[in-house]
């Protein structure tokens, strides 16, 4: 690799009182592509993306993020987090939740107006920009909590299950949206539980029981354990431990 | 700056757009106040006023009209009665002047009393001349009614009241909706999330404390013998103080009923110590007690100014206490916030 990993994790683990819920992960996430990390839901991908997020701390071993230790306050401007719960003000409209956090990291006046119309633009919600968050669908508040996520054009966004409750045809417009976010340099990680999903990535971790059983392109996935698709894959992986 | 600005501007705009919540901070507690002043200052009562053996019948006349009972007495016996408070009010004529006694402990007795002899004496007495009588109390004194007394901690208690409930569910509801957790994915430092909370609510209380203590002192005509600004400066730290320890508190709540359980708690209590009630009768231990409890020191504090006129000099030390305890829970809770994020 020519590149220092955008994000890397050493020997990670990660324990509440007693439970370990995620243990022993070391992984590198490359500049510019589309990590996934799969797997059920309990398995701990949510744990490990707040981590890299730098919310969570881990109990041992270390996170580094853009060549800084997490957390850091300065890493934390120039990334983009997407929660696994919409994390929006419903009294508020659309507009008003965007302004809010567009001030928070920082951007006013012309500049904002055009990163809200921007983003806003991009999941297909421009004109429901003045509806009060609390008259959305679960669908619309995925996307807009993702255009917020984008709001200040991070250097790595962390998406933790950007598509569930999200139609299809608008899944497929989302992930070609991702597809030329990366295409810009900006490195994306995503935690899914869908495993078809897991085909639009670049590369994947595979995690069950917060250990990861598996890393690599979906292709050399298959092609190791000789299956037709991601699960058969997955199911490999899992049932050889 | 501009982070916490962010979060003042939002927090604004969720109070404006839950009207409801709007209304009850505001409204509610004008309408218990008119509730208290009807109960406090109604006229049911019927006082017994006993008038001297010289008193024309026409007097006699005109006070019964107005709801007294009254006695004919010799002033000896009048005042054994009135000692005993088998009276309220004893009546006689001096130079030509009435001249009114009144037992004078009860404030409402009181009212009902200057109230009747009010009314009597005005049908007596010829439009042109004015109406001249004097007062004296054996006990108490005059222009005190029992809404003036503790009208001021009525205030300080609302505005304690509904600033600690709404601010510990606001921030309830930021942790059980994840919006903190994604506050704190941003780089906001967590004395900017305190401080954001601090001057939203701030403006919004000192809004909320100026129509109230209005509404008491101008519309139900409370007794208001100091300064306004005074009377804000101590509703705003009550509110501070309030709305920090709300905060505080929210973090032992997992949902709004758990933070309704507070109330009994911290809210309650407070009420019986800050001088509603007297606690001369109370264990020493348990009254000094109320040395912890913010809403005694302004409730000490909003007497001072609204019934004895009192300055600075008198309500410095309540302010400085007050200032305390909020800077205390400010502390606190950007402590607290640690179990969030580390940074
Ligand atoms: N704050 C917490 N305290 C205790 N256990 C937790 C906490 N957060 C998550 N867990 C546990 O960690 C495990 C992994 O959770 P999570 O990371 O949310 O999984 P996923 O996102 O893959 O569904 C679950 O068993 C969950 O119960
Ligand atoms: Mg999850």
């Amino acid at each position: 690799m020519p590149e220092k990993p955008c994000i890397r994790l050493e020997h990670v683990t990660k324990r509440f009182g007693k439970k370990t819920v995620v243990e022993d992960v070391s992984l590198d996430v490359h500049k510019g592509e589309i990590f996934g990390l799969l797997g059920p839901s309990g398995a701990g991908k949510t744990t490990i993306v707040k981590m890299i997020a730098g919310i969570d701390e881990a109990t041992s071993g270390t996170i580094h993020v853009l060549n800084k230790k997490m957390p850091d306050l300065h890493v934390m401007e120039r990334i983009g987090f997407m929660a696994q719960s919409d994390a929006l003000y419903g009294e508020l409209t659309a507009f008003e939740n965007l302004q809010f956090f567009a001030s928070i990291y920082g951007l006013k006046g012309k500049k904002q107006r055009e990163r809200i119309d921007d983003v806003m633009n991009l999941v297909n919600l421009t004109d429901d920009m003045k509806k009060p968050v609390h008259q959305y669908s679960g669908g619309m508040k995925r996307r807009l909590s993702l255009a917020i996520s984008l709001l200040h054009e991070p250097e790595v966004l962390l998406l933790d299950e950007p598509t569930v409750g999200i139609d299809p045809v608008l899944r497929q417009a989302i992930w070609e949206e991702l597809e030329r976010i990366r295409q810009n340099g900006t490195t994306i990680v995503v935690t899914t539980h869908v495993m078809d999903e897991a085909e639009k990535c670049q590369r994947l971790a595979m995690i069950r029981d917060g250990r990861l059983i598996a890393v690599g392109s979906p292709d050399e996935l298959k092609k190791e354990t000789n299956s037709e698709t991601i699960e058969q894959a997955f199911l490999y992986f899992g049932g050889a431990r | 700056m501009m982070r916490v600005r962010a979060i003042v501007v939002r927090i604004i705009r969720q109070f404006f757009r839950d009207k409801r919540t709007l209304a009850l901070m505001i409204v509610a507690p004008m309408f218990v106040l008119l509730l208290m002043n009807l109960v406090f200052n109604g006229e049911e009562y019927q006082p017994t006023i006993a008038v001297s053996k010289k008193t024309p019948d026409v007097v006699v006349e005109k006070l019964t009209k107005y709801d007294a009972d009254v006695k004919k007495l010799t002033e000896a016996t009048a005042r054994k009665q009135l000692e005993k408070q088998q009276i309220d009010a004893f009546m006689e004529m001096d130079e030509g002047t009435p001249k009114i006694t009144l037992e004078g402990s009860d404030p409402t007795v009181n009212k009902a009393v200057l109230m009747t002899v009010q009314k009597a004496l005005q049908e007596l007495v010829p439009q042109t001349r004015s109406l001249q009588w004097k007062t004296t109390y054996l006990h108490g004194s005059e222009d005190m009614a029992l809404f003036d007394n503790f009208g001021p901690v009525l205030i300080g208690f609302f505005v304690f009241f509904f600033v600690f409930l709404i601010a510990g569910v606001s921030f309830l509801r930021e942790r059980t909706s994840g919006t903190l957790e994604r506050l704190l994915s941003t780089p906001l430092k967590r004395w900017e999330i305190v401080a954001g909370y601090i001057v939203g609510f701030g403006l919004f209380t000192t809004l909320q404390a100026s129509l109230i203590a209005w509404f008491a002192v101008d519309i139900l005509d409370m007794m208001m013998e100091g300064s306004f600004v005074y009377v804000l400066l101590i509703t705003f730290l009550l509110a501070m103080t309030a709305l920090t320890l709300g905060m505080l508190l929210s973090a032992f709540a997992n949902n709004e009923l758990q933070m309704m359980q507070f109330i009994p708690l911290v809210v309650i209590p407070q009420v019986f110590f800050s001088g509603l009630f007297n606690l001369d009768t109370m264990a020493e231990w348990l009254r000094s007690l109320s040395v912890v409890m913010p809403l005694t020191y302004g409730a000490d504090a909003l007497r001072e100014i609204m019934v004895r006129g009192n300055g600075w000099n008198e309500i410095a030390k309540d302010v400085y206490v007050l200032l305390g305890f909020a800077i205390l829970f400010m502390i606190l809770n950007v402590v607290a916030l640690k179990k969030y994020r580390k940074l």
